[in-house]
């Protein structure tokens, strides 16, 4: 017997854990790392990259603008559309002969034309309806509005991508409360709650584990669809920078300048997202932010002990 | 179709006449007809498929009935009648008399994103509009009965089946029902778990409560129930008193049933 076997068969006393070796994942990482560094240096010593147009247009007024004007957007029709989205889904799974049929014709129109169709739409309406009648009914009390005073280029987006939005959210909150138990719900029933309490305090927070990741991608989407309203009234981050490339011509390190600003604005959407998950994993093993999980070794004793005590 | 007028303050708080339901073509209970009294303690065994659990739903109105009648304290439980018309309620209206009864499911159903404590304080507090201060006192006093004081904290994921169970327990005794209904609350436990369970389901019954139970421990129905109903096909075999029912069957669907449990005991 070698020395080595002599050493492997003996009672080891007191052991030194060594994790797992990841050879090949460690290869894999150096391999991406490089590459990443030649990109980065070519892309750094390439004269028609125009660095210098980069650094002067990052913090340009203009580029600024834009940048609250596509945030703005984006914030604002991802909440009218998760609103909207809920209300579509829960309509959708109701056992109403008439609500189904509203949700089912909803989610048929506005997921079936082009966004950007219904985007020129809302924003040409006025050549539909020019004038607006607002009037109370039975009453002789009534106004006249012209369309485009009510509804600007900013409205007409507003409209255009919360409502396309909200048929999308809508079939993501409707799986989110597919996913909950049913006797989530019957529990709370039990319990002397209405279908509504039931479905916001009971179901819809257990359904949001399931609803933030794809909303997550929604709204990245949204921030980047939100670029089409160059075709109407424009103001948003590309459209601006677009004005500025089309006087000095600096294409590329103006579309640099526009990248760097949607990747920043995704990073703050993804951290956001983290967040939302770890706040509504309350109870699935996912401790609360700032909140970590107590270790329930002794669980199985304590069931025990309670036996025990109480035969 | 009969039934005994019984004003408001019946002394029976559940009384159930000719209750058929059918889901599509099949009839799952053909004519039930059972009076619960205040205090009384009634065990519901059967085989499965028996449609017991569908008749507990109905008694809180889990389910539609398909025809006769179900008075829960006087009232017709998920219906306001007018002259001879029941009409279907919903909202509100509904929901206080669903919260009369209180209702202990097989797998437990704790809300799993509140721990216990929040499990139980959540009707009180969002329903009944207790005070949280109060509710919480309430809670913790509930947790006590049922030993869990020290579990307040405690996710659903973190307990143990039989810890659940009694927090689901407790959260049904929260909303101070006057009937609690039991379905099957130990069959979906270790053997070894059972026993806290029905140690706190023995201890409520004792302190005045009306419950049915749908059980199959023959043991607990024998020692702690006032009555035992037998149930078989959506109809009700065999009833009467435990020692009756379960120590001397009459019907032959009954012995075959019971007998099954004695052979593997
Ligand atoms: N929602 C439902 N839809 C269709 N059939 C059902 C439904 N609920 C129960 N049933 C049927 O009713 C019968 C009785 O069920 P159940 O009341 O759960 O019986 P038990 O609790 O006695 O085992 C079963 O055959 C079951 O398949
Ligand atoms: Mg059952």
């Amino acid at each position: 017997m070698t020395q080595a076997a002599a050493a492997n068969s003996a009672y080891i006393g007191n052991p030194v854990y060594a994790p797992r070796r990841h050879p090949v994942q460690l290869a894999i990482g150096l391999a991406v790392l490089a590459f990443l560094v030649l990109i980065g240096k070519s892309l750094f010593d390439n004269k028609n990259m125009q660095w210098d147009v980069v650094a002067q247009y990052l913090f340009d007024a203009h580029v600024l603008n834009g940048v609250l004007v596509t945030l703005g957007l984006t914030v604002l029709c991802q909440i009218l559309a998760t609103i909207l989205g809920v209300v579509v889904a829960v309509m959708r799974l109701s056992d109403s002969r008439v609500m189904i049929p509203i949700a089912v014709g909803y989610l048929w129109f506005f997921r079936g034309t082009p966004l950007l169709v219904q985007l020129i739409f809302w924003y040409n309406i006025a050549a539909l309806f020019p004038h607006l009648v607002l009037g109370v009914p039975f009453t002789e009390y009534y106004q006249v509005i012209s369309t485009n005073t009510l509804i600007s280029g900013f409205t007409a987006a507003v409209l255009g991508f919360s409502l396309h939005e909200a048929a999308y959210m809508a079939e993501i909150v409707r799986a989110g409360i597919l996913s909950v138990n049913k006797g989530q719900k019957e529990a709370a029933l039990s319990t002397g709650m209405t279908e509504a309490q039931a479905m916001w305090r009971i179901v819809l927070p257990q359904a949001m584990r399931v609803i933030i990741p794809p909303t997550g991608n929604q709204a990245i989407n949204l921030l980047k669809a939100t670029s089409l309203v160059a075709f109407i009234s424009g103001g948003d981050l590309l459209s601006n920078v677009t004005d500025i490339y089309s006087v000095n011509f600096a294409i590329i390190p103006l579309l640099v300048v526009a990248s760097i600003w949607y990747l920043v604005l995704v990073t703050v959407a993804t951290i956001g997202q983290t967040y939302l998950e770890r706040a509504f994993g309350r109870g699935y093993g996912n401790s609360a932010p700032g909140k970590p999980k107590k270790p329930q070794i002794d669980e199985l004793s304590d069931a025990r002990n309670a036996v025990s005590e109480n035969l | 179709m009969q039934e005994t007028l019984s004003p408001k303050t019946s002394d029976h708080p559940v009384e159930i006449n000719s209750l058929v339901k059918a889901f599509g073509a099949q009839v799952v209970l053909d004519g039930i007809s059972l009076n619960v009294k205040a205090g009384e303690v009634l065990a519901i065994i059967g085989p499965s498929g028996s449609g017991k659990s569908t008749l507990l739903r109905c008694v809180n109105h889990l389910e539609k009935p398909t025809g006769g009648t179900i008075r829960v304290c006087g009232d017709y439980i998920g219906y306001r009648r007018k002259g001879n018309v029941l009409r279907e309620i919903g909202g509100r209206e509904l929901a206080r008399q669903r919260a009369r009864t209180g209702m202990v499911f097989q797998n437990f159903n704790l809300y799993s994103h509140k721990t216990a404590l929040e499990n139980i304080i959540e009707s009180p507090v969002h329903v009944r509009g207790v005070d949280v201060k109060t509710a919480k006192a309430r809670a913790h006093a509930l947790l006590e009965r049922v030993g869990l004081a020290d579990r307040a904290d405690a996710y659903p994921a973190q307990l143990s089946g039989g810890q659940q169970q009694r927090v689901a327990i407790a959260r049904a005794l929260a909303g101070e029902p006057e009937v609690m209904l039991f379905d099957e609350p130990t069959s979906a436990l270790d053997p070894e778990l059972v026993g806290e369970v029905l140690t706190v389901m023995r201890e409520i019954a004792e302190s005045g409560m009306t419950m049915i139970v749908v059980t199959h421990e023959i043991q607990f129905a024998h020692d702690v129930c006032n009555r035992v109903v037998f149930m078989a096909d959506g109809k009700i075999v065999e009833e009467g008193a435990p020692g009756d029912v379960l120590d001397n069957p009459q019907a032959e669907r009954t012995q075959a049933f019971l007998g099954r449990f004695n052979a593997r005991a």
